[in-house]
């Protein structure tokens, strides 16, 4: 047998290079997902950490005590299905409406100059790294019973009294497009414009029509920016806390801003825990289909 | 192609709903009116007040320092997942690194802050590591996401550049380290600045995770901010608003300002190049293959 070389056993710079982010994501975003799992499954206790350890040694016996009653509580409560329900429905049309919306943007922004792309994307996009807090924030002032929507439309004598708006699930869905707008149109945006404008010219060419070809070409061509894009609105939009909590109304509910209470207000850590569990269980499909489309985007094989 | 097709037409109507907001919160934060809804003129008033304001002054100082160090920490980690992502086609776990890296962009925010507040707390009991939840873990938080946003810039520029430039050096005998040092950053060094920008902006802008892995006494800007709107909106929370959209659209600017720059010079120096070649060539008796056969 060949006794290994100390310098074999040592790292070398490509270990290195994988290693360090690879450490990093493992220990701060893979490893904790494991945790929040484990917790799901102990007692709430009035202790700090305030739960339970799932597992005993005593008398040389390993003893694990997996406690089912968190996911007990979420299938008996109406208050949590209904809460899943209600995210998943939201984060569907709000997904829908940024597409109809994002789409014909990201096709405009695509179609204009080299010059004007630069600026219409920096437009876009600086939305996107300014505190999502203030712009919802802004729609609380519009949207208020006295707010400006209200009055400019009393003022016009379209309405004799002010618009339920604030606290209702319209001002969620008006908050949550607002706000999620920018991450539809850019990956479409950067998909629509690597497409060669020949082929639209050789469909028009064979005779047509701009709307058939934009059907029949540009949309089927563009399908990985469209699954980027809706699963970059639809994922998050899911397990969103802020809009909700300062949009939304008594009839919104949402898991994010369940979970949030549930750990902040009731300190339950354990049925917190179980919620996330399985908010990432319905999320994993699309996660994983939005992280195959990046993967390929990525490597630039697309 | 017509000048005013539905899409431009969208477009308008779209970057009007976006900036209309913004635009009205700014304005409302001049008005001399207490009434937020009622206008009473113009006035700084709320901008003055918000000097003697310790407990926020205190947040957005502790807000800017966690986002400059989330901004040198994600873009070292960013691009150092970039260039395994795009340079290094083949090893273990690789599957596994491409979702790790991309997964953090889309995860909901209350996921990933409860699992790393609970990691946090099984830390400190298994190594008595971190005993107190503060700037740290907030800065570990912020660079685990704001990684990922720098690795997708980063690498979108990797995969344009050049290789043959690299190649060269490594046939020079360059180092692999010296040629990333000497080559490969200054020729991304535009993304590299657009990703820090990005993760000190996003950094400054979190609220959530920041919310789940803080401790006692290290309240940010956005938690402050929230633990105020959330009792309505008053016009000291106008000003404060509007001078973080003031601050961050000035960092956008500049950010795409300098990276324009940097383009420009480049674009410059590569035609520089080309055309004192050209005269080099026309000087001396050699001609390019293809003018000599013509």
């Amino acid at each position: 047998m060949r006794i290994p070389k100390l310098s074999n056993l040592l790292p070398t710079g490509r270990h290195l290079v994988i290693g360090i982010p690879f450490f990093w994501l493992f220990l701060f975003f893979m490893l904790p997902f494991a945790i929040v799992l484990k917790i799901s499954f102990a007692e709430a206790d009035v202790a700090i950490p305030p739960y339970t350890e799932i597992y005993t040694w005593a008398d040389n016996q390993l003893q694990l005590i997996l406690n089912l009653g968190n996911y007990l509580i979420l299938s008996e409560d109406e208050l949590y299905l209904a809460a899943y329900l209600g995210s998943l429905k939201i984060a569907f049309f709000s997904t829908l409406m940024c597409l109809l919306i994002g789409y014909p943007m990201a096709y405009a922004i695509a179609r204009a100059s080299k010059e004007a792309q630069t600026v219409l994307l920096l437009l876009i996009m600086m939305p996107t790294w300014t505190a999502i807090l203030i712009r919802v924030y802004a729609w609380m002032g519009i949207l208020s019973n006295n707010g400006l929507l209200n009055s400019v439309l009393m003022g016009m004598g379209l309405i004799d009294e002010p618009l339920q708006i604030l606290n209702t699930n319209l001002a969620v869905y008006i908050g949550v497009v607002y706000s999620y707008l920018p991450f539809m149109i850019l990956p479409l945006y950067a998909n629509l414009v690597k497409h060669d404008p020949s082929l639209l010219e050789a469909a028009s060419d064979l005779g047509s029509s701009t709307f058939n070809s934009f059907w029949k070409i540009t949309v089927p061509l563009s399908k990985n920016g469209i699954i980027a894009g809706s699963m970059l609105v639809f994922i998050p939009v899911v397990g969103e806390f802020v809009i909700p909590e300062l949009l939304g109304g008594p009839e919104t509910l949402m898991i994010g801003k369940v979970l949030w209470q549930e750990f902040f207000n009731n300190r339950d850590w354990p049925v917190a825990s179980a919620l996330a569990v399985v908010m990432l269980a319905i999320l994993i499909v699309p996660i994983i289909l939005f992280n195959r489309n990046q993967a390929k985007e990525l490597e630039g094989k697309v | 192609m017509k000048r005013f097709s539905f899409s431009t037409l969208m477009l308008w109507a779209g970057l009007l709903f976006i900036y209309l907001p913004m635009i009205i919160l700014v304005i409302y934060s001049f008005n001399a009116s207490k009434l937020v809804t009622v206008w009473g003129g113009w006035s700084v008033k709320w901008y003055v007040g918000l000097l003697d304001n310790t407990q926020l002054m205190n947040s957005v100082g502790r807000s800017l320092e966690i986002a400059l160090y989330t901004a040198i920490a994600a873009v070292a980690l960013g691009t150092l997942a970039a260039f395994v992502l795009t340079r290094i086609p083949r090893f273990r776990g690789r599957t596994m690194f491409g979702g790790m890296v991309t997964a953090p962009l889309v995860m909901p925010e209350v996921i990933t802050g409860l699992s790393l507040l609970l990691l946090f707390v099984a830390m400190a009991q298994l190594i008595g590591w971190p005993q107190e939840r503060g700037i740290v873990t907030i800065w570990i938080a912020h660079t685990t996401f704001c990684s990922a946003y720098v690795a997708i810039v980063v690498s979108a520029r990797l995969r344009e550049l050049d290789l043959s430039i690299e190649e060269a050096a490594m046939d020079l005998g360059a180092r692999p380290w010296k040629v990333f040092i000497l080559i490969t950053i200054p020729m991304i060094a535009p993304s590299l600045a657009a990703g820090g920008m990005m993760s000190f902006a996003l950094s400054l802008d979190d609220l959530v995770l920041a919310s789940f892995v803080s401790g006692p006494g290290s309240t940010t800007l956005p938690m402050e901010v929230f633990s105020a709107v959330r009792l309505g909106v008053k016009p000291e929370i106008n000003a404060v608003a509007s001078l973080i959209l003031l601050t961050v659209s000035l960092f956008t600017f500049f950010a795409w300002f300098f990276s324009r720059q940097a383009e420009e010079r480049r674009k410059r120096a590569i035609q520089q190049a080309m055309e004192t070649m050209a005269e080099e060539a026309a000087s001396s008796n050699w001609k390019p293959a293809s003018t000599q056969a013509a």
